[in-house]
């Protein structure tokens, strides 16, 4: 194995967990609703995931566990800033502080007990291209299922009449409420779609990448995968990119690290970030800082029955 | 297709409303209102903002439920209790606001209101053929930001015809159109009541319904007070029921003595706010003290960015682009031209004029903080903003529960004189304002326009930016229209007919007057 098949093979399992988050964000987000929790849910994900995963010695049951424990998350929050029309941004930070918290005492006996990850699905000659082979045909099934995510999301988006109804919902809930659509029911199934997502980008950190259980394990994960749904412009496929470039960053810092570049580690792991700002100021530049934002994104909608 | 509506025996209505009764809180929106429209008839629903109209068209539609009462349609009662619903009974509805989705194509705005789902190619193509059937032009493809407010309202209509309704609801069509739109409205109003159907028209322009209508319901808090074919009235006497008592218009002393240049604005020219916006392209001004100049325009031409440049909320990109009594004031922020007597009333009175949450006296602060002597050393002196509230109030008649309450918890119309009062009561040698009557009662809009006629009269210049014409021919001296962000030569109040500022507001013969 060459060390460039090393190194982009490390990129894959890093932006992996970030596009399934970023995916679910996303479907929120084009509803109309702000959902800032995900790395609450995302931890969530993680903490259930090994949990179920350890006790039953499952992986499956795990890894369900884990989209459970995002979408219970993601249902409390719909029922404070949907049934209750609080402000998204506040509920939302508590979400993220909560989830941390919980996932703590939850993960709690867990801490340090190894297991065995998730293995790879090897498609069987493909995988023995060379180069491209174990690239693109040896990968656990995570990949494989973020790349069906953002293709589902961008069918369901684009050319299906529900993708339709959920846009009208985060454009104008009121014009939408009018038409004679369920706004708030929508949106809430679209925030249990984000929960699902960022549990399940949950259970792979915690079940592949690293296939234990320490408290905090998604160091900000969450927050970046806001980032990129802000760098995708709320379209599904630049999700990818802004997923790969972060986690290419990632990674290319470590190796850079390693290989003793003369910089500061401490300005190399913040590299990743800084290259998000720079990307997002530069979006908005080109843009001439006009928004491509979902135009209800964030605003409550409490309809007048 | 929508294919021609069989019409029904006169005898019985296509919709009734029988004793429908909608409460909000305290408030008693629509109070056991009747209301029948036969079948092919069009019948107008009159009344003041706040009179139920909406209410009981939006019960109609299913968006709301009444408390009690029923509606009939063809006699036999029927529950409605969403848009679907009334949909699939046919009815349809064009709503004025808040029923466009901007960022969609036209196509998808309209398969989003129908109810059994259709391919897009598919909407596209009938919707293609039913604007062509009714003479209203779509590009099926175009994005909704990108059209006009006139297109804008083809698409409301043409979504609902998609439906083959047989009765279609029209709230408030015109408040946002042209005269020659609003010409073109009427005759396809025309052209689907020849095809049998039914239109309820809501309205408080009452020449329209004169023209259009062969019936009307009047409302007056969420009370039918009348009901009576408009044909036969006139338009005094359909006021008279729908306010109560008789509205004068406002009353203009002598003609304008031209007194010496003002306010002047040259070749100015700022950039849209936003990127589907207008903004200014080498607009010019000159405003003289002692009268009114209007500025007419269908709302998005540029109204505003003009007004934010007047006020200094936006700086001009020279000072010399705006000159007030000789100054060049184009870079100065706003509290710098209120040290000079200038006052600015904008648009949206909640939010941008007041503050919601904010007292009345506090509201007052904000705008006076420097010119009033409010706060000298930085101290707020209660005593005085509470003394200005209480003369602003004694002198607009502004109607008010407590001393001193917040501002959102005054109607629109009182919080409008109110913050009218604010700036005129300060004496002001300019003042700016922008929608002076927007979605205010007669009585109140009366007070404001002669407030306004009066200011001017002592000797101040004053700026208009209004949508409704009406109110502009009633109380300017010049007007002027804006259109794309360019300003129209002034026409004098005596050149200035309802059929050439028609005109100059769709963008007609810019040239030509300028």
């Amino acid at each position: 194995m060459t060390l460039i098949e090393a190194i982009l093979l490390t990129v894959i399992t890093a932006s992996t967990p970030l596009l399934i988050a970023a995916i679910g964000e996303l479907i929120a987000e084009r509803a109309g609703v702000l959902n800032l929790g995900v790395e609450g849910m995302m931890i969530m994900g993680a903490a259930a995931g090994i949990a179920a995963a350890i006790t039953t010695g499952s992986s499956a049951a795990g890894v369900a566990a884990a989209i459970l424990a995002g979408m219970a998350l993601a249902a409390i929050f719909g029922l404070l800033v949907l049934g209750l029309a609080t402000n998204q941004v506040a509920a939302g930070l508590a979400l993220a502080i909560f989830g941390l918290g919980l996932s703590g005492v939850l993960g709690a006996p867990f801490v340090g007990v190894p297991r065995a990850g998730i293995g790879k699905i090897e498609v069987p000659f493909l995988s023995d291209i060379p180069f491209l082979g174990p690239l693109l045909f040896r990968q656990d099934p995570f990949v494989y299922a973020s790349f069906a995510l953002v293709a589902g999301v961008a069918w369901f988006l684009g050319r299906t009449r529900a993708g339709l109804v959920l846009r009208a919902c985060g454009e104008n809930a009121a014009a939408a409420h009018a038409l004679g659509y369920k706004v708030l029911r929508i949106r809430f199934l679209a925030l249990l779609f984000g929960g699902a997502c960022a549990g399940l980008a949950g259970a792979y950190l915690s079940l592949v990448l690293t296939p234990f259980w320490t408290s905090g394990m998604t160091s900000g994960r969450g927050w970046i995968a806001l980032a990129i749904v802000v760098f995708a412009s709320w379209m599904s496929w630049r999700a990818v990119a802004g997923a790969y470039l972060f986690g290419g960053v990632t990674i290319l810092q470590l190796h850079a690290q390693g290989a003793g570049v003369p910089i500061p580690p401490q300005a190399m792991a913040a590299l990743p970030y800084l290259v998000t700002i720079l990307a997002l100021v530069l979006i908005m530049q080109a843009r001439g800082g006009g928004s491509t934002a979902p135009a209800g994104l964030g605003t409550p909608f409490v309809p007048d029955r | 297709m929508p294919g021609r509506v069989r019409h029904l025996s006169a005898t019985m209505p296509l919709l009734e409303a029988r004793r429908v009764t909608r409460r909000f809180g305290a408030l008693v929106a629509n109070d056991a209102v009747d209301l029948a429209v036969p079948g092919g008839q069009a019948h107008a629903l009159l009344g003041e903002n706040g009179a139920g109209k909406s209410t009981l068209v939006k019960i109609l539609y299913g968006l709301l439920q009444p408390d009690a009462g029923e509606i009939a349609w063809r006699g036999a009662p029927v529950p409605i209790p969403d848009p679907r619903a009334a949909r699939a009974l046919g009815i349809g509805m064009v709503f004025q606001h808040f029923s466009l989705f901007e960022a969609m194509t036209v196509a998808e705005n309209v398969a989003l209101a129908l109810d059994v789902p259709e391919p897009l190619p598919r909407v596209a193509e009938r919707l293609v053929a039913v604007s062509r059937a009714y003479g209203l032009p779509l590009e099926p493809q175009r994005e909704v930001w990108r059209l006009s407010v006139g297109e804008r309202q083809r698409v409301e209509i043409v979504r609902c015809l998609m439906q083959d309704p047989r009765l279609i609801i029209l709230d408030e069509p015109t408040s946002v159109l042209t005269p020659q739109e609003a010409d073109g409205l009427f005759a396809t109003l025309d052209h689907l009541r020849a095809e049998g159907r039914a239109v309820l028209y809501i309205s408080h322009k009452l020449e329209e319904v004169r023209r259009l209508c062969e019936a009307a319901t009047i409302l007056r808090n969420g009370r039918v007070v009348a009901t009576c074919d408009p044909r036969v009235e006139t338009a005094a006497s359909l006021a008279r029921m729908m306010v109560g008592t008789d509205v004068g218009a406002a009353r203009r002393n002598a003609t304008a003595e031209a007194g010496p240049v003002r306010l002047s604005v040259h070749a100015l020219s700022l950039p849209p706010p936003e990127p589907h916006g207008v903004g200014l392209d080498g607009a010019s001004l000159e405003l003289r003290a002692g009268e009114v100049l209007g500025i007419a325009g269908v709302a998005g031409n540029g109204q505003d960015v003009l007004f934010a440049a007047l006020s200094g909320e936006q700086a001009a990109p020279a000072a010399d682009r705006i000159i007030l009594d000789g100054a060049p004031i184009g870079r100065e922020d706003i509290t710098a031209r209120r040290r000079r007597g200038a006052a600015f009333v904008p648009e949206e009175r909640l939010g941008h004029a007041a503050v919601p949450r904010f007292r009345l006296s506090e509201n007052a602060l904000l705008a006076g903080h420097a010119t009033e002597g409010f706060a000298p050393g930085g101290l707020v002196r209660r005593s005085r903003t509470l003394d200005f509230v209480d003369r602003i109030s004694a002198a607009f008649d502004v109607r008010k529960g407590a001393r001193d309450p917040e501002a959102r918890a005054l109607s629109g119309g009182n919080l409008q004189k109110f913050v009218v009062g604010r700036e005129i009561l300060r004496q002001p040698r300019l003042l700016v304002v922008c929608q002076p009557t927007w979605g205010v009662d007669a009585g109140a809009a009366r007070v404001i326009r002669q407030a306004i006629l009066d200011l001017a009269r002592s000797g101040a210049a004053v700026l208009v930016i209004s949508q409704d014409l009406d109110e502009l021919l009633e109380i300017a001296d010049r007007i002027a229209v804006i259109f794309h962000g360019r300003l129209s030569a002034p026409l004098t109040a005596a050149q200035a007919t309802r059929e050439r500022i028609g005109l100059l507001m769709g963008g007609a013969a810019m040239a030509e007057a300028a």
